[in-house]
């Protein structure tokens, strides 16, 4: 097994899994969100990998270059990292009500008030 | 000129009204402008379907670029027959809504829900017209986005959890099938579906792709609540304004489960999909315990709201399991299930609606014997509910009847005592809310009506129509059979 090779997906799944367990163990809505945002950054970085083509420069036409890596997965990315960033806002924004209405972010203690 | 931009139109139209409700800032203009919105976009679906049934699928190259390079918009009959529900259901529920979401929604924050309503039907209408895999995930989330964001409007301060759980688990399977897109990509290095499923068929049959589709079924499984990935539905059905939870319930777990039929049938191709032997006995096993807790959990609810909810996931059952038959009978039943499910449901909760409208409430132990003051609207609640029973000539009962002869056909005699079993159940929690309306004896604890509300005759009206809808398609079904089947056997033969 070439370990070193798949190095960057090895980081990807390491990230996924710690994001994805901060979302599922951590009692706290903001931290929850934090999880969230690892997990997809862990996505980001996959997508990003894929397009890279060994010895390719960016996808710019000239005279010197014959190899370019895929831009493709660069744009997409960055139409994720615009959704991304939209739920965090959002998710934020739900956050600061659920404060004001229920005087906590604590998950446990929410869950307790609406019993 | 205009009919060849009409797939465009059916995403660009309320795309572009969203921001316009904002520069109104006036609620009855916002009202008046999405309603407008939402018929012009009936119509435009009652286009495409007409044009679709005569000659062959309709290709459109956004901005002129062509596929597999650029976006490419693809309405075949399935997509047409899917925009038509959504478009219909769209249009009957603003119809009504005007009173209601005066009524449940902060004055200030009425124009903003009517932009969010716009994106959202964006978002759906986009989901079905997409011919593009990438496009079709940001579309999930511009439709789930607004989503959260409409249902944390309601009045409950539980509807904020409710809008927070949903967009932690959302999110979690909007980001798998991300993964599954990419992962697509990988393999094939491309992202338009038509494109995708010819590569497929070409490429060797890796891990990568496997992976892809396992972490495809994830994902859409938690978009359409399908058993056991369902946790987000029931509170965010309950707590959510009325018209947001009446729309929700008629279109969303419907557009992802139309996403999925889109994926196993169109992209990975029947084969594919059905060759691991265990995939179809999956989807069997979550069908059934769909259909069972669902059943089971909406007898012993006590809020109205919720005992729809929890029937919206036995239902949701029903759909998966005509997939999981593997057969054109079943595959169709699916679909004229996703299309008289949708109307069953917006009936009930429009009556629901009605009755928390005039009541401020949806607790069964306050309602007891108040259907001798609203007649009107119980009447017509009865015949949703007969309909969702399955009782003869209404379109519950067609569903029904497909169901059980695609299982017969296809062996599985199981799954036919299971829909009827679950028929029981249905009668024994529609049956309680009747009884307890209707017969029970008013005490002190009943809610009392609210004699001063301004009536919401267009709700009634709605109302009405969709109650008509229910019997109609009872009686007459050539038009959703007779398209069912034929998309059905588009699919299977492809």
């Amino acid at each position: 097994m070439d370990i070193l090779g798949s190095f960057n997906y090895w980081v990807v799944i390491i990230l996924m899994m710690i994001g994805f367990y901060i979302i599922i163990a951590n009692n706290n809505l903001v931290k929850k969100i934090i999880g969230i945002n690892i997990f997809q950054t862990s996505i980001f970085i996959m997508f990003i990998s894929m397009g890279k083509v060994m010895d390719g420069t960016a996808p710019i036409l000239n005279n010197l270059n014959t190899l370019y890596s895929s831009p493709l997965p660069h744009v997409l990315i960055l139409t994720a990292i615009v959704v991304g960033i939209s739920t965090t806002a959002l998710a934020l924004a739900i956050i600061i009500r659920i404060h004001a209405a229920f005087g906590t972010i604590e998950d446990d203690e929410i869950q307790q008030e609406i019993k | 000129m205009i009919i060849s931009q009409l797939p465009a139109l059916q995403v660009i139209l309320p795309l572009v009204a969203a921001p316009l409700c904002v520069i109104f800032h006036h609620r009855e203009l916002a009202w008046l402008l999405t309603l407008l919105v939402s018929l012009i976009s009936f119509c435009f679906s009652c286009m495409l379907l007409n044009q679709v049934l005569v000659g062959d699928a309709i290709t459109y190259a956004m901005g002129g670029w062509v596929a597999p390079w650029g976006i490419e918009y693809y309405i075949d009959k399935l997509a047409a027959y899917m925009l038509l529900i959504i478009n219909g259901i769209a249009f009957l529920v603003l119809l009504g809504a005007r009173e209601i979401v005066e009524s449940e929604i902060a004055s200030d924050r009425i124009y903003l829900f009517y932009t969010a309503f716009l994106l959202n039907l964006t978002g759906l209408l986009g989901v079905i017209t997409t011919g593009d895999a990438f496009n079709l995930f940001v579309f999930i989330e511009i439709a789930s986005l607004s989503s959260y964001a409409m249902i944390s409007l309601g009045r409950d301060k539980r509807s904020l959890y409710a809008a927070f759980k949903y967009l932690i688990f959302g999110t979690v399977g909007a980001s798998f099938i991300l993964i599954s897109v990419g992962l697509l990509y990988a393999v094939t290095g491309t992202l338009n579906i038509a494109d995708l499923s010819q590569q497929l068929t070409n490429a060797e049959n890796t891990s990568t792709i496997t992976t892809a589709f396992v972490f495809f079924i994830v994902g859409i499984g938690i978009k359409a609540a399908i058993f056991p990935l369902h946790l987000w539905l029931p509170d965010a059905y309950t707590y959510s304004p009325s018209i947001v939870s009446t729309f929700l319930a008629g279109t969303t777990t419907k557009v992802f489960i139309y996403v999925l039929i889109r994926f196993i049938y169109s992209l990975y191709g029947y084969e594919f999909s059905f060759f691991a032997e265990s995939f179809h006995y999956l989807l069997m096993f979550t069908a059934s315990g769909a259909i069972f807790f669902g059943s089971y959990l909406a007898i012993k609810q006590d809020s109205l709201k919720r005992i729809l909810a929890y029937s919206s996931i036995a239902q949701i059952g029903y759909m998966v399991l005509g997939i999981a038959l593997i057969t054109e009978l079943g595959l169709m039943a699916s679909l004229v299930h996703i299309f008289n499910h949708a109307f069953i449901k917006v009936g009930l909760f429009l009556a629901v609606t009605a009755i928390i409208y005039f009541y401020d409430t949806d607790s069964l132990k306050k309602l007891m014997g108040i259907a001798k003051q609203t007649p009107f609207i119980f009447a017509l609640f009865i015949i949703s509910g007969l309909s969702l029973i399955g009782a003869p000539l209404t379109s519950g009962f067609i569903s029904k009847w497909y169901l059980i002869k695609a299982s017969i056909e296809a062996d599985y005699w199981i799954f036919v005592s299971i829909i009827v079993i679950s028929s029981v159940m249905t009668i024994i929690y529609i049956g309680r809310i009747i009884e307890t309306t209707y017969f029970k004896p008013a005490d002190k604890q009943t809610a009392t009506f609210d004699v001063d509300k301004r009536r919401p005759y267009l709700l009634f009206l709605s109302l009405v129509v969709i109650s008509f809808i229910n019997i109609y398609f009872g009686v007459e079904t050539s038009l959703n059979v007779d398209m069912a089947s034929q998309i059905a056997n588009e699919l299977i033969s492809k």
